[in-house]
């Protein structure tokens, strides 16, 4: 089959490589009919988790058809033929975590917990094409795909909806989603997005669906011009970090207290303004004495009003430096974050889909074929075109 | 030289008063004993001197070893031994029945109810499935087995000892210990204790023993990062893996890339 490898920071390629088999009684196999590029494959590529290996197989969008179940799956669960999205964590159904919905937390899905342990103090959940410290599993963009514990990680979906209204049910839906839920939106209250991204754009529609009373989304107008123009669309007010001092407009538009809720929708990769948050970060992580840029955040716990939270879906890998404590202590500032955890929130948000209360795919941009995905990797990469999100066909 | 005594003075007092500290802080930070913390002080003091009086690179080398004496004997750690496994601060283990031998501990929170957990352990013969250091075990008679578990090469590739049984608790704990002969004589105990409300089972092991060849073993078992509180760690998460989930998470087999000759798309900078 075709499937898009990790070889090197920067270098990623289309490659012929054997088609998955079924290796454990729960597997399953599934032909990919719709699979996804996710802002955070870029930190993969960029260098920024350090756990990968030459010849790991990207992607944790995947969506497709069941074409083969080992002999311990429930078949009242999932069988051949159905056509599934697959979250881009899997879980176990079984532990402490997955009984109280903290999928992402599973215990019993990453074969490498004891790195992760070293690393975190705990492992979390395996997580499909994501780095030997999430499990080291092969992931979905590819023209098949094994899933583990497929009764509990394969989600069955309807036939009369198309992929692409199905497709980011697997991430970013749910982790907009989440980000808006961890934000703790009251009626009324003012919103604050950094990062108009894939999960910035559904972390504002889910923020308008949770009751927000006004959602202002921040971002680079001068990088992708599209991404502002989107959460315009959706109805946000919009602040162009390439012309606008962010702290003076948030203060501006809430009368000096600052946004009740801020979301980080932008991670470790943040590129930041001025000394401490451009420079500084991209030095340490440079000479590797710093593995994360924490800007947002910094700007976020500086901006967001006493008593706020702060929900951060953006993804972390390590360390930061220079986070304001004194600023989010002295404010009494809540912070509620987490990898998200997608099987919990499947349910209701496909229910959202088929009433038509939201159509997920005003974030598509482009649709290009498995073949062509290095060079989607490179154009989502540098944003050119005005790119937000690619949605890649397997069979192309 | 006025100026070199008070120095001296000085640094005898930091010494006394870093002494004084990290004792008062508890002994479980330090791995270098009093005496040896004292001579390592006294003398890192000396070279750090002397280094400080020497130019050049014998001086910086004289000094450098002479503060990392000093740091030692003041804080009563040691990096290397900490590295090697070593400490000299400890008191003997009070083993349950092996003397001189290392104390280990683990536990796990598993989903499920003690004596269902307590059923799956006695049948002994199966622990060697769920548990992957675990070669085999072999009932020898009611109380009585024959153990073989992977080991690091350097010590033969496996361990093998006999146990028996010293007390069994159905639904709460068993306990057991080596018989003359075993590769490794140890004693141990597993308990299944019930935890707060729903959450099921925490099952701790115990375990005394005296590693193969001994502190030196134990140093080279740790080298090899296959110790025995990493296998038994690994293996109370398998076991906790086989009862909850019915198999173990594997990326075995799975379809990689060869990324022929380095070759990939440039897709940045």
């Amino acid at each position: 089959m075709k499937a898009l490898v990790w070889c090197a920071p920067y270098k990623v390629n289309v490659e012929t490589v054997p088609d998955p088999k079924i290796l454990s009684p729960r597997d399953a196999i599934i032909r990919v009919t719709s699979t996804c590029i996710c802002g955070s494959d870029l930190h993969l590529v960029d260098g920024f988790i350090p756990f990968m290996k030459p010849g790991d197989i990207l992607g944790h969008e995947p969506m497709g058809e069941v074409v083969e179940v080992g002999l311990g799956v429930d078949q009242s669960k999932v069988k051949v033929g159905d056509r599934v999205i697959v979250p881009f964590l899997l879980g176990c159904g079984e532990c402490f975590f997955c009984r109280r919905g903290l999928w992402s937390c599973c215990d019993n899905t990453n074969p490498n917990a004891a790195m992760a342990e070293k690393v975190f103090g705990h492992a979390t959940a395996g997580v499909l094409g994501y780095s030997h410290l999430t499990g080291g599993y092969a992931g979905g963009q590819a023209q098949f795909l094994r899933v583990p514990l497929a009764d509990v990680n394969c989600q069955v979906m309807p036939q009369d909806l198309d992929d692409h209204q199905l497709v980011f049910l697997t991430d970013i839906f749910p982790t907009g989603y989440m980000a808006a839920e961890n934000a703790d939106i009251q009626p009324d209250d003012t919103v604050a997005v950094w990062g108009c991204g894939p999960v910035g754009q559904f972390a504002i529609a889910s923020a308008l669906l949770l009751g927000a009373g006004r959602v202002i989304a921040i971002d680079d107008g001068a990088k992708v011009p599209r991404r502002l123009q989107m959460a315009r669309e959706a109805g946000a007010l919009t602040i162009d970090t390439s012309t606008e001092d962010v702290y003076e407009r948030l203060m501006e538009l809430t009368g000096g207290i600052g946004p009740d809720s801020c979301i980080d929708a932008v991670g470790m990769e943040a590129h930041g303004v001025g000394f401490i948050d451009g420079l500084y970060d991209k030095v340490k992580t440079n000479l590797m004495l710093e593995s994360d840029r924490p800007s947002v955040v910094r700007q976020a716990i500086h901006c967001c009003r006493k008593g706020g939270t702060i929900s951060m879906p953006g993804v972390y890998g390590g360390f930061s430096d220079k986070i304001p404590l004194g600023a989010f202590m002295n404010k009494g500032l809540t912070l509620r974050s987490g990898q998200t955890h997608v099987h919990k929130y499947v349910p209701k948000l496909l229910e959202f889909v088929r009433s038509g209360k939201i159509d997920p795919r005003f974030v598509i941009t482009h649709r290009l074929p498995l073949s062509e995905a290095a060079d989607a990797y490179a154009m989502f990469r540098s944003k050119t075109d005005d790119c937000v999100k690619v949605v890649l066909d397997p069979a192309a | 030289m006025a100026a070199a005594q008070t120095t001296e003075h000085g640094l005898k007092g930091y010494l006394q008063e870093g002494m004084r500290r990290s004792t008062a802080r508890g002994r479980t930070q330090h791995n270098v004993g009093d005496g040896e913390r004292i001579v390592s002080g006294l003398a890192g003091s000396i070279l750090l001197m002397q280094g400080l009086g020497r130019r050049g690179l014998a001086g910086l080398l004289v000094g450098g070893i002479g503060g990392a004496l000093l740091h030692r004997g003041v804080t009563g750690r040691c990096q290397a031994y900490q590295s090697l496994g070593l400490n000299s601060a400890a008191p003997p283990q009070p083993g349950l029945s092996v003397s001189n031998g290392i104390h280990l501990e683990r536990s796990i929170l598993i989903n499920r109810q003690p004596d269902e957990l307590y059923t799956e352990w006695s049948q002994l013969e199966n622990l060697p499935r769920m548990m992957t250091h675990l070669k085999s075990v072999t009932v020898i008679d009611g109380t009585k087995s024959h153990w073989v578990a992977s080991a690091p090469a350097i010590v033969g590739g496996q361990i093998e000892w006999d146990a028996e049984t010293v007390r069994d608790i159905p639904g709460r704990m068993l306990s057991w210990t080596s018989l003359p002969g075993s590769q490794v004589e140890h004693a141990g105990r597993i308990r299944f204790s019930p935890a707060m409300g729903d959450r099921g089972t925490i099952v701790s092991v115990h375990l005394d023993y005296r590693p193969p060849a001994g502190r030196i073993g134990h140093w080279m078992a740790k080298l090899f990062g296959s110790d025995a509180e990493k296998q038994i760690h690994d293996d109370l998460r398998n076991f906790k893996r086989q009862i909850e989930v019915g198999e173990l998470p594997t990326t075995e087999g799975q379809p990689r890339g060869g990324c022929l000759g380095g070759i990939g798309r440039m897709v940045g900078n």
